[in-house]
């Protein structure tokens, strides 16, 4: 049987329509659900979407936080149940505290939308996604941020295209180059890169083909033998 | 009763505020050159009813803590403002 995966659409979210998308054509089930849903379908894996949930009043994600669906999708995610928060859906998962730190205003301030090279931590393997976001600078206190190197957490670093590190290939001028970050027990994973945007290679890179597969991986060990 | 409270939320210091530093930077063509330390953050006005000020003023700190600010960026300060019904 296909993994199920959810993908939640906010007010305001704008990525979930390409996010169904991709889930179908890297072999899962999508199944959409409304952000004032109390349960989440059985599904086996969930995506917050990129787009601009309430928006962006406030802070980003500070509102969408509250939604409904977000016990249900905390809950999930505390059973070990896969969880992926894409742009907005990562600031969402930060303001829920279910990663840590913050997503703020981009360094130089403007909205920066192109494609980007991310390593892939823990490997030389890098990236092509893109990015479109104003608000994408993680930070996180120092204790944080030295917690989060420690555990190895770091998923996705900003890199040139043969993978070296540099702060000239850092958009938006993120702690440590930090393009995505796990939880504690690698269920949940946020990123601000676009993979639901980089699964067609009749469209360009396939980046973003590295992202689902970990979750439909870790969502197809949920599937009921 | 009523009670009317500012939040004042702002960015935590040793955070770049760009928007401050821009308008910083912008002070001294406009014949400010002896402007430093200028951050913007935000200012919530709003109106709380309840049997006391004290129970009024919790309810504001903690709506601040959860909701209006980030602890991880911002810090906040609650007034109470003037116009208490």
């Amino acid at each position: 049987m296909r993994p199920r995966v959810a993908v939640i659409t906010f007010p305001g979210s704008l990525d979930d329509r390409d996010a169904l998308r991709a889930v179908a054509l890297m072999g899962g089930e999508p199944i959409s659900v409304w952000h004032a849903a109390h349960d989440l379908q059985g599904a086996d894996a969930v995506i917050l979407p990129g787009g601009f949930s309430y928006g962006d009043y406030l802070r980003t994600g500070a509102i969408a936080r509250f939604a409904p669906v977000m016990a249900a999708v905390r809950t999930f995610a505390e059973s070990g149940g896969p969880v992926l928060g894409v742009c907005n859906g990562f600031q969402i998962l930060c303001e829920a505290g279910m990663l840590p730190g913050a997503l703020i205003r981009n360094r130089g301030l403007s909205f920066v939308c192109r494609w980007v090279n991310v390593r892939v931590e823990g490997t030389n393997e890098v990236l092509q996604i893109p990015i479109k976001h104003g608000e994408g600078r993680f930070v996180a206190s120092e204790e944080q941020l030295a917690r989060i190197e420690s555990e190895g957490r770091v998923a996705f670093r900003y890199c040139s295209p043969d993978g070296t590190l540099d702060e000239a290939f850092n958009p938006n001028g993120a702690s440590h180059g930090i393009a995505g970050l796990w939880n504690e027990s690698r269920s949940v994973l946020g990123l601000m890169p676009h993979p639901e945007h980089a699964v067609d290679a009749d469209l360009g890179p396939t980046g973003g083909h590295h992202v689902f597969q970990w979750l439909l991986t870790a969502a197809q060990e949920r599937v009921p033998v | 009763m009523k009670y009317r409270f500012e939040v004042l939320v702002s960015l935590k210091e040793g955070l770049l505020d760009p928007q401050g530093k821009t308008v910083q930077d912008a002070l001294p063509s406009l014949g400010w050159a002896n402007v430093s330390d200028v951050r913007i953050g935000k200012h919530i006005d709003l109106v709380v009813e309840a049997d006391g000020e004290p129970e009024a003023r919790a309810q504001v700190e903690e709506m601040a803590r959860r909701f209006l600010s980030n602890p991880v960026i911002e810090d906040f300060r609650v007034l109470q403002a003037e116009g208490a019904e």
